[in-house]
């Protein structure tokens, strides 16, 4: 096949086609990801990605210096197969799962192309050859973190492995260790002009930080985890494509790097939190529960006098959470809307940014239940909103719409930017007990005047509620 | 323990201590009770629909022969004598007014627990049947003057003319003062109110009226949610106020009340006579003597042609609203004195709700109790602190940024000085395409996060380009690596780019 490009262009004019590929392909990345900006273009943008990415390998296998070609179509042809079979079978609600293992593939593949090419690479020399020994040395380092830290993540999102952080003494210590560790190993691995001892050592190091970086973060924290652990395999790639001297990959890698650390950075922002205190863990740890206080009484309400509410309304909002996907509730959320606008009654959603495991997590959940994506508001454009709404119903949200972070300025969440639902006429709470939300804060949403407690599972509650609407 | 429920022996007492509803939770609470036959007549509740409730209807006798009395008015001397040694009464008991019948009980070994004694705190709020009771006779208060107001609350424009909407005033914020303004301003009518709080201005606003202000400062929260005496000059601040209101609005309705102490008299009889003919006032304080001078407790009286309401028995007017009510807030009274719910109640001095309730314990007075602190009072203003850290923040990051972008460049100037061209270009491209992203990903709608991070994973699948390169290797270990590689790499190529696909095929628009 080889021969038939060279036959067809020329040697020099083949490196420049192949170049030109390339660059085509990241400048349809680019569109890709810009594309994602509205729902409109969306599909226009996923088309653009799938473009590029054809465009880029063909000009990779069609290259002449690839041989082996009967391994690679294998190889190709079983990696698709499995690809199609999890993206066909997933459920929405495990996405996250999707996500998180997706991203430990592209880790363990930038370690094995770091090794591949310390073991195998061009003739280099002097400067040139110390900075590749250093490219291998990172990639394979943030390779093997990106593995890692995702196994963790997917096992606790599938729920392997315990959700809550752990707490090993001297976590940080041991973190600023492995760190120093890896670096003096970086610096004897150039000196020796490449060491294989110190490269495996450094890749065992790798594995267990990252897998402790995640297991030290907890379940709610993993918004910031997963788009954490994007950004990771972004800079993997980036990092393969320094060591192979491929500009596709480092502008891809650099890419999908930057989306990751601004999602992360939304994440954090919307939890306001540092980026430091999300990834050191333990967020809830030194917070005394203080239960002592006084917050009033609950009101506790029924299926049938939330209808009658949610009937009366002119307008209603409702803000899911985590709880409500793990209810399955989404579903018969659709229908009491669906009743509701029927009826005249504006029924929109207002989505936290951190609600659900995964940044725009209750986007698709809504969206596969079929709730039209432009009644579903972001927390911006909808708080201003609350005043005028009768109704807002919340189902499996606890702290994202907790008035302390607005109102106590000792509170653990204080600051945090939170859907404002206590504005409205009626709050209805959606919740299985009165136990305290993730970061461990009394919600005094439940106590307020205004707001009345659904007691029991999410599902059923909002069932009974269509049933009687 | 057994529950009686008696008829209510006080002059035009119209309310009932249990409502059916109230009787079906109390015997959840594994209590029993006993209904007086006729008990709930007048507020709607008949003997059948106590029965249904899990009540036993029964005479007079036995029901106040219960181990738990349930009433809404303090009993007479005769109907101390029917109770049992060693009951416990609930009820409105009012202790300051009535320190013979509090000894007569204690003597007795009744236990008293009086519902006018509930604290003002948060926890306690689903039992302060003072509020409960206040909010009825503030709806009642605006019922009561638009019967004797001889126009519209409403303004409307009609073939036959232009009526102006009635102009409506209302003294005092409390519980009664706030149900007062949300009766008139429902009705139509332009609400002003006044309250010595400051505090309370947004409560009123909040509810649709005009907060009349006094050029005036003083401190008038007393820490237990309720008002205080003020001093003489803001007085007489206030009165000017009054005495202008008086000659501009239709209908004023005082509801100003010092705890234990006569009512203060705000509207005099020169502010009454300077009123339009029509006028209505209505007096909720008239019980503790009224606000006006020429309030006669239980009487509407007229002067000028101004008509005063002084009726004491608002709530009793509404009979089955304030009896549910009543009841609810003695259910959850008994609900917290029956923590087991096994129909036992125990009288927990720890707890400062019951603490404040219990006027006799086992033969003792424990009247007054010890002073509850309510943060009800002026919170003091707690915003400066934020905003200023705020701007803080914003400026040293501003300033870190221009840092940050120099020492970058200053790194980028520097290597490119030592290190070879080859490696710039790439440091370049990767620099370039880092700002690229940024620009870009920015731009995504926050609905669309979880379709960017799968696309994200599926063009990262690209490292699948670098595996090619080295699958040619002649090595056989370094290809195995590679063709391990390719595979893993492109599950997340195709994966990627088909569940992506799959959600965005969610996405849908209204039709």
């Amino acid at each position: 096949m080889e021969n038939l490009l060279n036959d067809v262009l020329g040697q020099g004019n083949n490196m420049a086609l192949f170049n030109a590929a390339y660059f085509v392909a990241a400048i349809l990345f680019i569109f890709s990801l810009a594309g994602l900006s509205k729902q409109e273009s969306a599909e226009h943008g996923v088309w653009y990605g799938i473009i590029g990415m054809l465009i880029a390998l063909t000009a990779t296998i069609l290259s002449p210096q690839v041989t082996n070609l009967q391994y690679l179509i294998i190889a190709m042809a079983i990696g698709g197969a499995i690809g199609v079979r999890f993206a066909v079978k997933v459920e929405m609600t495990q996405m996250p799962e999707l996500v998180a293992m997706l991203h430990s593939f592209v880790g363990l593949a930038a370690v094995a192309v770091g090794y591949n090419s310390f073991l195998e690479h061009g003739e280099l020399a002097g400067m040139m050859k110390s900075i590749h020994l250093v490219e291998v040395f990172l990639g394979v380092f943030i390779g093997a973190v990106t593995f890692t830290g995702s196994v963790v993540a997917f096992g606790k999102l599938r729920g392997m492995i315990s959700s809550s952080p752990l707490m090993l003494p001297h976590r940080h210590k041991m973190n600023l260790l492995a760190g120093i560790v890896s670096f003096a190993l970086m610096v004897y691995f150039v000196q020796q002009e490449g060491h294989m001892t110190s490269l495996i050592v450094m890749t065992v190091i790798a594995l267990i930080f990252g897998w402790h970086l995640v297991a030290s973060i907890g379940g709610a924290d993993m918004p910031v985890v997963v788009s954490m652990l994007n950004s990771y395999s972004g800079w993997a790639a980036a990092a393969a494509g320094f060591m192979l001297g491929n500009d596709l990959l480092i502008v891809t890698g650099a890419l999908v790097g930057s989306s990751g650390a601004i999602l992360s950075y939304i994440m954090c922002r919307a939890m306001n939190r540092s980026f430091i205190s999300v990834i050191a863990g333990g967020f809830g740890q030194e917070v005394t529960i203080s239960s002592d206080q006084d917050y009033g009484d609950y009101v506790e309400t029924s299926a049938e006098e939330v209808a009658e509410m949610l009937k009366n309304a002119k307008s209603v909002i409702i803000t899911p959470g985590y709880g409500m996907a793990v209810a399955q509730a989404q579903y018969p959320v659709y229908d009491i809307t669906k009743k509701l606008r029927d009826k005249g009654v504006n029924v929109r959603f207002g989505i936290h940014p951190v609600a659900g495991r995964l940044p725009g997590h209750m986007n698709v959940l809504l969206a596969e239940a079929k709730v039209p994506y432009d009644i579903v508001l972001e927390m911006d454009e909808i708080n201003d909103d609350f005043d005028d709404t009768d109704v807002v119903l919340v189902i499996g949200a606890n702290d994202t719409v907790n008035p302390s972070a607005a109102e106590d300025p000792n509170s653990p969440i204080a600051g945090m930017p939170v859907l404002e639902v206590w504005n409205a006429r009626h709050v209805v709470c959606f919740k299985r007990s009165m136990n305290p939300g993730y970061a461990g804060v009394q919600n005094p949403l439940f106590f307020k005047d205004n707001s009345s407690m659904l007691f029991g599972d999410a599902k059923d509650s909002v069932e009974a509620i269509a049933r009687a609407i | 323990m057994q529950i009686g429920v008696v008829k209510e022996s006080v002059a035009n007492e119209s309310r009932v201590a249990a409502s059916p509803s109230s009787i079906s939770q109390l015997i959840k609470l594994n209590f029993s009770v006993t209904v007086e036959s006729g008990a709930g007549d007048k507020a709607s509740f008949s003997d059948s629909m106590y029965e249904e409730a899990g009540a036993i209807v029964s005479s007079a006798e036995s029901a106040w022969q219960s181990d738990i009395l349930l009433k809404v008015n303090p009993p007479s001397d005769g109907e101390v004598e029917k109770m049992k040694e060693g009951a416990t009464l609930i009820g409105f008991f009012w202790p300051a007014q009535n320190e013979e019948l509090m000894k007569k009980l204690a003597n007795r070994k009744i236990n008293v627990l009086a519902m006018d004694s509930v604290p003002r705190i948060s926890r306690a709020q689903s039992m302060d049947a003072l509020s409960s009771m206040a909010n009825i006779a503030g709806y009642r208060a605006v019922v009561e003057a638009s019967h004797c107001f001889g126009s519209f609350f409403t303004g409307q424009i009609t073939a036959a003319g232009k009526v102006p909407p009635a102009k409506v005033l209302i003294i005092g914020a409390g519980v009664a003062g706030l149900a007062a303004i949300g009766t008139a301003g429902s009705l139509g009518a332009i609400v002003r109110a006044f309250d010595t709080r400051p505090e309370v201005k947004e409560q009123i606003e909040s509810m649709g009226a005009e907060f009349l202000e006094l050029d005036f400062e003083e401190e008038a929260g007393s820490g237990d949610g309720y008002a205080k005496v003020m001093s003489k000059e803001f007085i007489e601040a206030e009165m000017a106020l009054f005495a202008e209101q008086a000659k501009d609005v239709d209908i004023i309705i005082t509801t100003a009340m010092i705890p234990g102490k006569p009512a203060p008299k705000l509207i005099t009889e020169d502010m009454v006579r300077s009123m339009k003919r029509g006028s209505v006032i209505v007096d909720l304080a008239a019980l503790g003597g009224g606000n006006c001078e020429l309030t006669e407790e239980g009487k509407a009286v007229e002067v000028d042609g101004v008509t005063i309401i002084g009726y004491s028995d608002m709530p009793a007017r509404l009979p089955t609203q304030s009896s549910q009510l009543y009841a609810n807030n003695l259910l959850n009274l008994l609900k917290l004195l029956t923590p087991q719910k096994n129909g036992q109640i125990e009288l927990n001095f720890d707890d400062e709700v019951i603490r404040n309730v219990t006027v006799t314990k086992q033969g003792e007075i424990t009247w007054p109790p010890p002073p509850v602190k309510v943060s009800a009072a002026p919170a003091p203003k707690k915003e400066a602190p934020t905003p200023v850290a705020k701007k803080e923040e914003k400026s040293a990051s501003g300033m870190g940024k221009s840092i940050t972008m120099l020492i970058g460049a200053s790194f980028y100037v520097w290597l490119a000085s030592v290190a070879p061209p080859d490696f710039m270009q790439h440091f370049t491209v990767f620099i370039l395409a880092c700002i690229i992203g940024y620009y870009v990903v920015w731009n995504v709608t926050h609905a669309l996060h979880t379709p960017l991070m799968s696309v994200t994973n599926a063009i990262s699948g690209i490292i699948v380009v670098g595996a090619i390169l080295q699958i040619s290797s002649t090595t056989p270990l370094v290809m195995w690596i590679a063709v391990f590689a390719v595979l893993i790499a492109f599950i997340n190529v195709v994966g990627g780019f088909v569940v992506t696909k799959r959600m965005l095929k969610m996405f849908r628009k209204e039709d």
